[in-house]
C-alpha cells in the first residue's frame, strides 16, 4: 500500500517536471537557460576554454585599449569589431566544440565547450 | 603563457640594443647576419658602404656632415598612426600626427614622397581615415602610398580602405611602383588571418610578385613595405608574416633589398644576406619590447616622454651602395 502510493506520487512528479521543461523550452527563445562570461584582457580569451550546458549565452567583454572580435573558427558566429568596454553575446543552442579566434589578432583563440 | 612568454624574454634580452657589425662582403647567401636593433626613442642611423654597415646613435647624428646624408632619392615612412584612438596611453593621437608632418617638413632634404606602413585607422571609420589624409596634406611631400593595417580592414574586407588608398593597386591592394630607378612594392599581409596564424600574404599576390619583379635587372634597388613584419620578430604575439619567406625568395637576384614595416610600434632593424629589414616607430602610441610585458598592446609612458617614443623614418638611396641609408628620428 505504502509502496503502491508512493510510485504514484513519483510518476506525478516526472510529469510536473517534463511539463515544466517544454514550457522552458519555449521560453529560451528570448531568455537563455544560463549565462556565462569571457573576459578579454591583455590580448587573451579568459577562461581560454569554457564548459557550458546547451542554451547557455555567452558574453564576451573587451576590456583591452586595442579592438578585437570575436569569430568562431568553423563560421557558427562572429562578432562585429569590439572596441574597449563592448560586449557580444552568443547563445549555444547545440552540443559540441566551437573553437574561435580573434580576426585582428589571430594568435588569440578559444573554445567553447557545449554539453 | 606567462612561463611561456619569460622563455621568450630572454631571447629577446640578448640580442637588446646589439650592433653587431658583420665585415664579411660575400653578399647575397651569407648565412650570418647582422644586426642593429634600436628600440623605441633611441633611434639609428645606418648606412651600407661597400658592404659594410655602419651604424651611429641617434646622439651622433648632429656631428655627421649632412652630405652624407644626400643621395639620388629620400622619402619618409610613417607608420601607425591609429586615427581614432583615444586610450591613455596617447589622448591625441591628431596631435602627435601633426608634430610628425612638422618633422618631415624640417627635414634637410625634403623627400619626395611618403610611404604610410599601416594601421592609417584604429576602427576602419570613414572620419578616420579622411583625418589622416587631410593631415598629411599638410607634408611637404604631397605624393602619399599606403598599404593597409589590420585595423584598415577591419569591415567588409577593407572596402572603405580600398576605395581611398587602392586606387591603381591590384585587387587585393597591393601594387609597385618605380622612382628613380628604385622599385617599390606595397605589400597587404593582413587579410584573411586564420586562428593561431601570423599575417599572411596569400598565393594570388605572391604569383603577382613573382611576375612583378621578374623584368628587372638584379642591380635594380627594391624597397618592399607592408603592415606587419615580412621577417619573424615574435611570433607569441603574431609579429611575423606565414609565408614570407615565398615572397623573399622571389627577391633573391637583387643585389639590394630594403624591407619596411610597421605593426610593431618600435623601430628595428636587422639585415641578413642582401636583404635590410626594418620596422618603424608609431606616430600614436608605443608598444612594448617582445615579450616584455603580458601583451603588445599600448604601453603607456609619461604624457612628457610619449613624443620620445614615436617617430618617423627617413630614407636616402644613393646610387651605388649596397643599402638604402634608414634613419629614425623621434618627434620630441
Amino acid at each position: 500500500m505504502c509502496i503502491g502510493s508512493l510510485a504514484v506520487a513519483a510518476l506525478m512528479g516526472l510529469g510536473g517536471i517534463a511539463a515544466e521543461r517544454r514550457s522552458f523550452a519555449a521560453s529560451a527563445q528570448e531568455k537563455p537557460a544560463s549565462t556565462a562570461e569571457v573576459k578579454i584582457d591583455n590580448f587573451s580569451f579568459g577562461p581560454t576554454a569554457i564548459t557550458v550546458a546547451v542554451g547557455t549565452s555567452v558574453t564576451w567583454t573587451n576590456r583591452d585599449d586595442i579592438p578585437h572580435t570575436v569569430v568562431s573558427t568553423e563560421k557558427v558566429f562572429k562578432s562585429k569589431v569590439l572596441d574597449t568596454d563592448e560586449k557580444f553575446s552568443f547563445t549555444f543552442t547545440k552540443p559540441g566544440e566551437y573553437p574561435y579566434f580573434c580576426s585582428i589578432h589571430p594568435k588569440m583563440t578559444g573554445k567553447v565547450i557545449v554539453q | 603563457m606567462a612561463s611561456d612568454m619569460k622563455g621568450h624574454n630572454g631571447k629577446a634580452g640578448e640580442t637588446n640594443d646589439e650592433i653587431l657589425h658583420d665585415h664579411n662582403r660575400d653578399g647575397v647567401d651569407r648565412r650570418g647576419f647582422l644586426k642593429c636593433m634600436a628600440w623605441a626613442g633611441t633611434g639609428a642611423f645606418c648606412v651600407m658602404q661597400g658592404g659594410v654597415l655602419k651604424s651611429y646613435s641617434m646622439s651622433r647624428i648632429a656631428e655627421m656632415n649632412p652630405d652624407e646624408m644626400k643621395g639620388e632619392l629620400s622619402f619618409v615612412q610613417i607608420s601607425d598612426s591609429h586615427m581614432g584612438f583615444n586610450k591613455a596611453a596617447n589622448p591625441d593621437v591628431a596631435a602627435t600626427l601633426k608634430a610628425a608632418v612638422d618633422k618631415i617638413n624640417a627635414l634637410s632634404t625634403p623627400p619626395e614622397f611618403l610611404l604610410h606602413t599601416g594601421d592609417v585607422s584604429h576602427l576602419s571609420k570613414p572620419e578616420e581615415f579622411d583625418g589622416v589624409a587631410e593631415i598629411l596634406k599638410g607634408a611637404s611631400a604631397k605624393d602619399v602610398f599606403y598599404v593597409p593595417g589590420e585595423h584598415d580592414v577591419l569591415n567588409d574586407d577593407g572596402k572603405e580602405y580600398l576605395e581611398r588608398f587602392g586606387k591603381g593597386a591590384q585587387a587585393g591592394g597591393w601594387y609597385s611602383f618605380e622612382k628613380k630607378g628604385v622599385h617599390f612594392v606595397g605589400m597587404v599581409n593582413v587579410m584573411n588571418l586564420k586562428a593561431g596564424g601570423l599575417g599572411t600574404l596569400g598565393n594570388e599576390q605572391l604569383e603577382w610578385l613573382e611576375k612583378d619583379v621578374k623584368h628587372l635587372k638584379s642591380s635594380t634597388p627594391i624597397v618592399v613595405f607592408a603592415h606587419i613584419p615580412l621577417w619573424t620578430v615574435y611570433p607569441d604575439w603574431g609579429w611575423g608574416t606565414a609565408d614570407s619567406a615565398q615572397a623573399l625568395g622571389y627577391l633573391k637576384k637583387f643585389g639590394s633589398v630594403t624591407v619596411l614595416n610597421g605593426h610593431i610600434h618600435q623601430t628595428m632593424q636587422k639585415v641578413e644576406g642582401n636583404v635590410t629589414f626594418h620596422t618603424a616607430c608609431s606616430t600614436a602610441f608605443p608598444q612594448p619590447k617582445p615579450g616584455e610585458a603580458p601583451s603588445p598592446g599600448p604601453m603607456k609612458v609619461p604624457a612628457e616622454q610619449l613624443r620620445s617614443v614615436l617617430g618617423i623614418t627617413d630614407v636616402n638611396y644613393v646610387r651605388g651602395q649596397h643599402a638604402l641609408a634608414v634613419v629614425d628620428s623621434t618627434l620630441a
